[in-house]
């Protein structure tokens, strides 16, 4: 069990490591935007003295070593800094968001992983049936279609004839209740979306192992198929599952900007998307920073669930 | 013979699909297999014994077809039976114990929990019942711990073990029929004769029928009641086991019998600087030391065999004189020169010196090249030959194999037989026309009639070409024909070395006494005599 802990600590330090890298990389690339933030702020019919003063209280004449570093150690002590377009503290304004999102994401992995894990089991279990094409057929159709357009078809199926809202609004009084409700299509929406992915590596993974020695052994001991795909495949194909879900979870997260605008959900995507026109600075990379804390925590989870599901390297001797 | 039929195969056909088209596997075998009864099936690979003991059990791999004839197993046709009838009796009343037992035991679950589920799903007793009763039989098969080996996972037992594990699982449900689908051929002979004996005991003492499917004459001699050889997919006799091996009736069956024959002269004691030479090495991966202290010579035109089980360091020993794992200690001599520890500080001339032919031919040829380019590739990077010259260097080549350089320049590996493949990987090494041949276990996936032909071609080259070879290998039959010396391995040190004579007719350690011992004989009472001689069991 030592070495277990030993793996978590070890790939927690690279976890913090590559987040290091990746807020430098953010860091510079904001630097790269072309543009004056102080001019767009202050508009065409600033002066130069305005201009002056505001680029002085906003610290952009520092050299860009010294403003990483302000904004480094604000961020490790949970301060993003205030947002430029607003003048509110970024905590506060992504605060929200980011329970939304996180609500929408959890909302949409709670249909589609068992959805999918099930429609992968069930497809190799009767591979090449009918059942099988058909399930295929279906989650590539739907990835084919680009996100927006899934959303457009079930807004004018599900909420045109009333019985779904296509646009949710979130305001303190709203219940989960509610939410659940109201966020249902753009849930639906991801679900469709993800769904295909997680199913056909599920499938494979397992059909991969059919051909194993000790499947053909479980099947010569008499298991009925349905044993043997559960019982002696499923837990060997885990590690390539589980990773396929994070890496969706992740997707979940980070890249449903499309589907919050079609919905107008209040998420971290539109958010990003506002402060990016706006050319807010800091909330953009306090937001990217978010993304990419998130694949680095699923991908830290997924590492952690493979190697726990796997004897091999729980039990070494 | 009185006793009753438990199963009747009759006109057995079995085909196999390759692309679209269905060849025949097993063309029309008849069987007969009566209660408590051991028959053995014998042939070489490709001759459908495999497939033959899974239609025993009713049972057709994906890719083949039963396509005709009957199986009447106890007064159940499996042919017509339902599958859900099979089902029930696959595991029950038949079971089967796989060749590898590390890959045919599931690694997820713990050996009690594959133990009980056939017991348990089949509804024969409670898991309970079954816990205790696998201790049992895990004692029985002489096990070690058998308390504790079951909650062990497979990956935390050995390959004797675990093949022994499988028979107590396979005995489960106490069924009157077991298929063993060549159960000892992946272990080594030491622990062979234990599983053997294991094996033997277990099935008189339950007076379970079975089928013993091998391609070794010498074990099947000492578990089978009968035996039938099968050559591709045709029976070609059946007679009870004494009577068979005392007078076989058929050419293909003395054919068999009349393998190792070949055994060359020894020859004259090396002198001069040797080709190679190992001194004082240690080498090992991570923490281990898998060599300890090594040292051995090889002269030019000698064959050293070096012998031991796995694990004992013989490949190692291979990979630190090609360059592949530099030692911690010591150094390799070649033509009385030092080597640099790495092959990428060596030089091209030495690398070209030193050349390997692998165990596994398959996967050693690049299968998208053909063997112009596999077999020049050497010549021209070590030799420089171009055109005309690299052309006529590889008929050479190809004619000292013995296959037809117009028939077989342009063809891929995938159009080869086993045997012609490892023709390859023997042409290959030669192309860097080398002093010393190291070669891996070149003969143990080939049957033994093939197996024959490449010793006599790797004996032949020798000669004309003044090579010296080492040969790693566990099979000491192997060894008897082509060795002129012999470096007893075990544990990553040299137990013993000397001339192949004088070691195998006077053998000095205990291990080496042990390992001689293992090999089985033709003789039917040889395990009976081993293992008194031994006092292993009364």
């Amino acid at each position: 069990m030592t070495g277990i802990w030993r793996m978590i600590g070890q790939r927690l330090l690279l976890g913090v490591l590559t987040l290091f890298i990746i807020s430098l990389v953010i860091f510079g690339a904001t630097e790269l935007l072309p543009g004056d933030l102080a001019r767009e702020l202050l508009g065409q019919s600033a002066t130069e003295e305005t201009l002056a003063a505001l680029r002085e209280q906003l610290g952009l004449n520092e050299p860009a070593p010294v403003r990483y570093w302000n904004w480094l150690t604000g961020v490790l002590q949970g301060d993003f800094g205030v947002s430029m377009a607003t003048q509110r503290p970024i905590s506060e304004l992504v605060g929200a968001r980011l329970g939304n999102t996180l609500f929408l994401a959890l909302y949409a992995a709670a249909l589609s992983v068992p959805l999918s894990l099930l429609l992968g089991v069930l497809a190799a279990l009767w591979r090449n049936s009918v059942f099988d094409r058909a399930s295929n057929a279906l989650a590539l159709t739907v990835i084919s279609f680009p996100e927006f357009f899934v959303a457009y078809i079930l807004i004018l199926w599900l909420a045109q004839t009333g019985l779904f809202p296509s646009m949710v609004r979130i305001t303190g009084a709203t219940t989960t209740g509610d939410l659940l409700y109201s966020a249902f299509l753009p849930a639906l929406t991801l679900t469709l979306v993800v769904t295909a992915h997680m199913m056909r590596m599920t499938r494979a993974a397992i059909i991969n192992l059919m051909a194993s020695p000790y499947i053909e052994m479980a099947r010569l001991k008499g298991m009925s198929p349905m044993r043997v795909v559960l019982r002696h495949a499923v837990p060997n194909a885990l590690a390539p599952i589980i990773n396929v879900v994070a890496l969706n979870l992740a997707y979940l997260i980070t890249g449903v900007v499309v589907v919050e605008v079609v919905f107008v959900y209040p998420g971290l995507g539109q958010l990003m998307i506002d402060a990016v026109t706006n050319r807010d600075i800091p909330v953009v990379q306090a937001i990217a920073l978010i993304f990419a804390s998130a694949y680095v925590l699923l991908n830290l989870l997924a590492d952690v669930l493979s190697t726990v599901t796997n004897p091999r390297l729980m039990h070494r001797t | 013979m009185g006793r009753d039929i438990l199963l009747s195969i009759r006109g057995l056909r079995i085909d196999g699909r390759s692309g679209d088209a269905w060849h025949p596997i097993v063309k029309g075998v008849d069987l007969t297999l009566h209660r408590g009864e051991v028959l053995g099936l014998i042939g070489e690979s490709g001759a459908g014994k495999s497939t033959l003991g899974l239609a025993a059990m009713g049972f057709a791999r994906d890719g083949c077809r039963i396509s005709g004839g009957t199986i009447n197993f106890d007064g159940i046709d499996l042919r017509t039976a339902p599958e859900a009838i099979r089902r029930g009796l696959r595991g029950k009343r038949i079971a089967y114990v796989a060749q590898s037992a590390a890959a045919s035991f599931n690694p997820a679950h713990r050996l009690i929990d594959q133990y009980c589920e056939a017991p348990v799903v089949h509804g024969v007793m409670s898991r309970e019942k079954a816990e205790g009763d696998a201790v049992d039989l895990y004692r029985r098969m002489r096990l070690p711990n058998p308390e504790d080996i079951g909650f062990r996972y497979p990956h935390q037992v050995s390959g004797g073990q675990l093949q022994r594990a499988m028979t107590a699982m396979a005995m489960a449900c106490r069924p009157d029929l077991i298929i063993f689908d060549e159960p000892t051929t992946a272990l080594d002979v030491t622990t062979q004769i234990e599983v053997l004996a294991a094996i033997r005991d277990i099935v008189r003492q339950s007076g379970t029928a079975a089928i013993y499917i091998t391609h070794d004459l010498a074990v099947v001699a000492q578990m089978a009641d009968r035996i039938k050889v099968l050559l591709r997919g045709d029976e070609v006799e059946e007679a009870d086991t004494r009577s068979m091996l005392a007078a076989p009736r058929q050419a293909y069956t003395r054919s068999l019998w009349a393998v190792r024959s070949f055994a060359r002269a020894e020859q004259p004691p090396g002198t001069g600087t040797p080709v190679v030479s190992v001194r004082n090495v240690t080498a090992g991966y991570g923490a281990v030391d898998v060599l300890k202290n090594v040292s051995f010579d090889i002269h030019a035109r000698r064959t050293v065999a070096v012998v031991g089980e796995s694990g004992s360091g013989k490949s190692t020993a291979a990979r630190v004189i090609a360059g592949l794992l530099p030692p911690r200690k010591g150094q390799v001599l070649m033509g009385g020169k030092t080597l640099p520890p790495g092959f990428r500080a060596r030089s091209r001339d030495e690398l070209r010196q030193c050349q390997m032919i692998y165990q596994m031919a398959d996967t050693a040829l690049n299968p998208k090249l053909r063997l112009r380019e596999l077999i020049g590739r050497p010549a021209e990077m070590y030799l420089g030959l171009k055109g005309r010259a690299l052309e006529t260097r590889i008929r050479d080549l190809l004619a000292l194999i013995e296959l037809e350089p117009d028939t077989y320049i342009d063809r891929l590996p995938s159009e080869l037989s086993g045997g012609q493949k490892q023709r390859i990987g023997i042409a290959r090494a030669l192309a860097a026309e080398p002093q010393l041949i190291i070669c891996d276990e070149v003969t143990s996936a080939l049957d033994q009639i093939v197996q024959e032909d490449i010793l006599k071609l790797l004996d032949r080259l020798q000669g004309e070409l003044n090579l010296a070879y080492m040969f790693i290998t566990h099979d000491l039959a192997t060894v008897k024909s082509i060795a002129d010396e012999v470096v007893v391995m075990q544990q990553g040190t040299v137990v013993e070395h000397g001339p192949k004579g004088a070691l195998f007719a006077r053998p000095k350690q205990d291990y080496t006494r042990l390992l001689l011992s293992s090999v089985p004989e033709m003789d039917p009472d040889w395990l009976n005599r081993l293992l008194a001689a031994r006092g292993e069991h009364a």
